[in-house]
Parts: C-alpha cells; sequence; structure tokens
C-alpha cells in the first residue's frame, strides 16, 4: 500500500513539497508500469530527491499548487513515483532518477500519449538546468496495444527473396534538383549494378524542379527494368511525407498502383501521429515501410538535454516501421559503438536484458512484435564493407550514397563493387574468418575477379572519419 | 584502370542473378560444404529446390524430395545436389538453410547455375 497524499482527508490549499507526495524510495515497480529514467541536471543548492519528485510529479498528476478537485481521485493510484536515484558516472553535477507511471496514465497505443507526457512540461521546469529522458520500459501490455512495425525483417525478406547477407542501398544524389526523368536514370543504374534499393533523400517530397507523381512513374519505371533485366527484386523507398495526411496517403495509394514494394516516411519531423497511421496503411496494404529519422540529433545528441535515441528507437518500433536510420559505427556521422549496438538491439530483438554498458537502463519485452530492420547509411564505402557485416550481421540494410554514386565507372559499377564486397564478407565470415582482423585481404581476393571493386577500393583507399564522439554513454573510466 | 562498361542486357542470361553469392565467382565443391556446414552449426535444416532458367524470379521453386530433417553429413547432403542436377539437367540449383526458430530461412544460394 502506497502512503497517502493527503494525511488529514482535509482540503489544504497552498504549496506542499514535491518529495511528499512523489518521492517513494521503497516503491517496488509493477510489471505494468511505464518506467522512466531521466538524467537531471538540477539548479543548484536543491536536495535530489525534491527535484526527482518534481519531475514525476510534472511528468504525471502534479501541478505547482494543491488544487480541491485532486480530493475527488485516487491520485495515490494516478501519480508517478520517483523511486530510485543513482551517480551519473564521471559527472558530479547530474543524477540518474528512475520514476515509475501506473499504465492508465497512457492511451493504448499511443506514442502520442506518452511522450506528450513524459517530454511535455517538464521540460521547461524552472528547477532544472537540463533533464533528458534516457531510456523508457514500455511494459509488454502497453506494447501489446500497439502496431509496430508493418511486416518485420522476417516479412521483409521473404518479400525479397533476400536472405543471408545485408541488404544494399543507396540515396540518390545531389539530393536537391534533378528531374525525375534523370533521376529515374540514376535509380536504375544502381539497381542494375545489384543494389536491393534506392532511396529518395529526406530533402525530397515535392519541390517544383520534381513534383512527386513525376518522380514515382519514371522511378518505377527504373525499377521494373532493372529488376527484369537481373532477375532479382529490388524497391526504391519512394518518399511519402507530406504537408498534410491527405496528401500523404495519396502519395502512398499512387505508390502502391504503380507495384511499389516500399514508401518511405520521416517519423520526427512529420509527427507520430501521421506515422502510427502510415504504418497502419502500410500494414493493410502489404506494403514495406523505410523510416528517416530527420531532426534527431536535434533531439538526441546533447549528452544532458533532450531525448536519447534509444528512446526514439523504442518509439518507433512501436509506432511501425520497417526499416530504420541506426547509424554506421565507421562512417562520418555521430555514433558511439556500444550505444549504437545497444539501440540495434532494441530494433531487432524480442527481448533486451538491462546492460549499462550499452547505455540500456531497463529489460525491454516486445514479444511478438516484429523487428525492424537497422539501417547504416552515411559515408561508407567499400573498405567499410569487412567492419559493417562483423558489426551488424545480416539483418541491416547498408546504404553506400557517395560510395556508390561517385565510383569513376558510374553508379552501375558502384553497385557492382558494393555487391562484390558485401557477398565475399558474408562469405569469408561463414568460413569462420574474423572480418575485422582480416578484411583487407577479403576485399582483395574478392577484387581480382571483379575490376569494379578493384577501382573502388583504389578510389577510397584514402578516407577516413576520425571524429570524437560528442555524445558518449556515461560510464567510469 | 580504363573506364569499363557495365554490361546488362535484357535477352542475355549472364545478367541474371540469383541473390546471395550470385556476383561471386561460381562456387565450387569445398566452398559449398563450407558454407552449407556453417548452416549445419547453426541448427539450420537444409534443403534444395531448383527451377527452369526461365522462371528463375518465381517464389516457389521445385522442392528436391523434402529438405533433409537431421542430416549432418555433408556428403550425403552434397550426393542430394548432384542426385538433383542429374534428374534436372537444365535447371538452377539452389540450397536453403531453414531456421525453424526464426521461421524463416537463413540462407538461400544458388550453387548451380545452366
Amino acid at each position: 500500500m502506497s502512503k497517502k497524499s493527503n494525511t488529514t482527508g482535509k482540503y489544504e490549499a497552498g504549496v506542499k513539497a514535491y518529495q511528499e507526495t512523489y518521492w517513494e524510495p521503497d516503491y517496488e515497480p509493477k510489471e505494468t508500469d511505464l518506467l522512466a529514467c531521466f538524467k537531471i541536471t538540477p539548479q543548484p543548492g536543491l536536495p535530489k530527491e525534491e527535484v526527482a519528485a518534481a519531475v514525476a510529479a510534472e511528468s504525471s498528476t502534479g501541478t505547482w499548487t494543491t488544487v480541491w478537485t485532486d480530493l475527488l481521485t485516487d491520485l495515490d493510484y494516478y501519480k508517478g513515483r520517483a523511486y530510485k536515484i543513482e551517480d551519473v558516472p564521471g559527472d558530479d553535477t547530474s543524477y540518474y532518477a528512475f520514476i515509475a507511471y501506473p499504465i492508465d496514465l497512457f492511451e493504448e497505443g499511443s506514442i502520442v500519449n506518452v511522450l506528450t507526457s513524459l517530454v511535455g512540461n517538464v521540460f521547461g521546469f524552472k528547477a532544472l538546468r537540463a533533464l533528458r529522458l534516457e531510456d523508457i520500459r514500455f511494459p509488454l501490455h502497453y506494447v501489446m496495444t500497439c502496431g509496430g512495425p508493418p511486416n518485420g525483417i522476417q516479412v521483409e525478406r521473404d518479400k525479397l527473396n533476400k536472405y543471408g547477407r545485408p541488404l544494399l542501398g543507396c540515396t540518390i544524389k545531389p539530393k536537391l534538383g534533378l528531374s525525375a526523368k534523370n533521376y529515374g536514370r540514376a535509380v536504375y543504374e544502381c539497381l542494375r549494378g545489384g543494389l536491393d534499393f534506392t532511396k529518395d533523400d529526406e530533402n525530397i517530397n515535392s519541390q517544383p524542379f520534381m513534383r512527386w507523381r513525376n518522380r514515382f512513374e519514371c522511378v518505377m519505371e527504373a525499377v521494373n527494368q532493372a529488376e527484369a533485366e537481373t532477375g532479382e527484386r529490388k524497391g526504391h523507398y519512394l518518399n511519402v511525407t507530406s504537408p498534410t495526411v491527405e496528401e500523404m496517403y495519396k502519395r502512398a495509394e499512387f505508390a502502391k498502383e504503380l507495384g511499389s514494394r516500399i514508401i518511405m516516411h520521416d517519423y520526427l519531423t512529420a509527427g507520430f501521429t501521421a506515422n502510427t497511421s502510415l504504418a497502419n496503411w502500410c500494414r493493410d496494404n502489404g506494403m514495406l515501410l523505410h523510416i528517416h529519422r530527420a531532426m534527431h540529433a536535434v533531439l538526441d545528441r546533447n549528452p544532458l538535454h533532450g531525448i536519447h535515441f534509444r528512446v526514439l528507437t523504442k518509439c518507433l518500433r512501436l509506432s511501425g516501421g520497417d526499416h530504420l536510420h541506426s547509424g554506421t559505427v565507421v562512417g562520418k556521422l555521430e555514433g558511439d559503438r556500444e550505444a549504437t549496438l545497444g539501440w540495434v538491439d532494441l530494433m531487432r530483438e524480442s527481448f533486451v536484458p538491462e546492460n549499462r554498458a550499452r547505455g540500456l537502463f531497463f529489460d525491454q519485452d516486445f514479444g511478438t512484435m516484429p523487428g525492424v530492420m537497422p539501417v547504416a547509411s552515411g559515408g561508407i564505402h567499400v573498405w567499410h564493407m569487412p567492419a559493417l557485416v562483423s558489426i551488424f550481421g545480416d539483418n541491416v540494410c547498408l546504404q553506400f550514397g557517395g560510395g556508390t554514386l561517385g565510383h569513376p565507372w558510374g553508379n552501375a559499377a558502384g553497385a557492382a563493387a558494393n555487391r562484390v564486397a558485401v557477398e565475399a564478407c558474408v562469405l569469408a565470415r561463414n568460413e569462420g574468418v574474423d572480418l575485422e582482423k582480416s578484411g583487407r585481404e577479403v576485399l582483395a581476393k574478392a577484387a581480382k575477379h571483379s575490376p569494379e571493386l578493384a577501382i573502388a577500393m583504389e578510389t577510397w583507399k584514402e578516407i577516413k572519419f576520425e571524429f570524437d564522439t560528442v555524445d558518449k554513454l556515461d560510464v567510469a573510466s | 584502370m580504363e573506364m569499363q562498361d557495365y554490361r546488362s542486357l535484357l535477352n542475355d542470361p549472364e545478367s541474371r542473378r540469383f541473390e546471395t553469392f550470385s556476383y561471386l565467382e561460381e562456387m565450387d565443391a569445398s566452398t559449398i560444404r563450407k558454407q552449407i556446414q556453417t548452416m549445419i552449426d547453426k541448427g539450420w535444416e537444409i534443403a534444395v529446390e531448383h527451377v527452369e532458367p526461365e522462371r528463375s524470379h518465381i517464389t516457389y521453386w521445385y522442392m528436391w524430395k523434402l529438405p533433409f530433417f537431421g542430416e549432418w553429413n555433408l556428403d550425403t547432403i552434397m550426393n542430394e545436389i548432384t542426385a538433383c542436377r542429374t534428374a534436372y539437367p537444365d535447371h538452377h540449383i539452389k540450397v536453403i538453410g531453414y531456421d525453424g526458430k526464426r521461421q524463416t530461412q537463413g540462407m538461400a544460394m544458388v550453387v548451380h547455375r545452366v
């Protein structure tokens, strides 16, 4: 039994310390509770328990003052509770607060509702200098109310008939300014050379230089030609991200009419309502859904403030999507290896145990919800292939933009180089070769039979991306 | 190296590809054995399928007998591939590793193309 917040039973107007009501160090979280871990950087001089309790209050039932209507309900049942405080290793200005929320606080199947509560007003709270939502444990009871990925990894492989290797993709560049017909040419060249997918850049929606309908028609002609020539199944992520949901559906319907296997959506800029609806449409129409994450770094890059990407990953898996960008570990974009492996597990696995070394604060059970295919994209080329296959395994889509289009002999040759490289790495790995040690030899051997790979290796031999990660995991050194 | 044309033609059977490993050199017996051994080591069940070249894009190729449930002997499996080739000399042949736990094919690779 929880202690009563109002001990006298009488209405007493005024301001009470938050911790009287919202700090319960003895509380045992229930299986059905939604748990959250916040990293709190308080204003100087405030007790930890009071600030943690304030965060619990402001993200659940609390208001700054007592109100008489509090007495018309069972606030002890509905309130969020701060139940644990932990030090952040290597940082004495901030600490972790763990908060448990009863499942009744959230509408079923609504990531929108969960985020509105957990990352709503509380983030502007004056007692805080900064606040970061590090992790959420969604109880399986709540997971089961969400639609999840429209297809999932296994179904995607069955639809595409591709097994036992990573999928290969490429974002078409330049990302702005091509006409639809020239854009279709670039798609065709990539796909006939051996890629599985090409992708609309996220900036491509329906601009004056290339309207969406014209693009969809040209691209699908390119996909169909490449399929006929190679005999393999292929796709182009047709971006249906739109200014309105009506327009989004219109574009999705046309993609289906043209026979596209996959469409694309930007889940953060378009929002979770649009995304969840589109995922439902995809499930109803047998369409794969590729998810881009523009705006994520605004939310997740600051180590002290915002929302960690592992939370955005869980939210996407529940809202619905079959692909999600994960970062590459080795390319040009931010991404610590262990942290990346943590959220890659959250995309693909059924059960992910707590693992502080990977930044996972809770066990997370997804039950039978299908997995999301991580997409590794950004500044990668053939030399990265051994490391990528070793880090991500088979269930990943590796996207080489410049690494395909920048090949000295053009897109088709660039695509073939990447395809030979990935197959050579998988073949060698299956034979027991350690790719991170012997990757160079594996590629060199494969290049003997592929001039496209040989020239790609020559072109990119000097490129490296070595900057330190801004958002590191909090670990004691 | 001088720039080269990338050849892929609709009417040239050489342009057809067959998913995993079809961009590498055709596999010899020892390479095939190593890949099948990896599937067996993962606990997958091995199966053989075949199809007429002009229908290779379809989902359901002809199944050769049944998957070889519980068969871990590489020689026996290689003999089945040979028997399938003898019975259908003008068909493509594919080896599959069924991953029953994940209800999917863990691997599918064409080991013989005509």
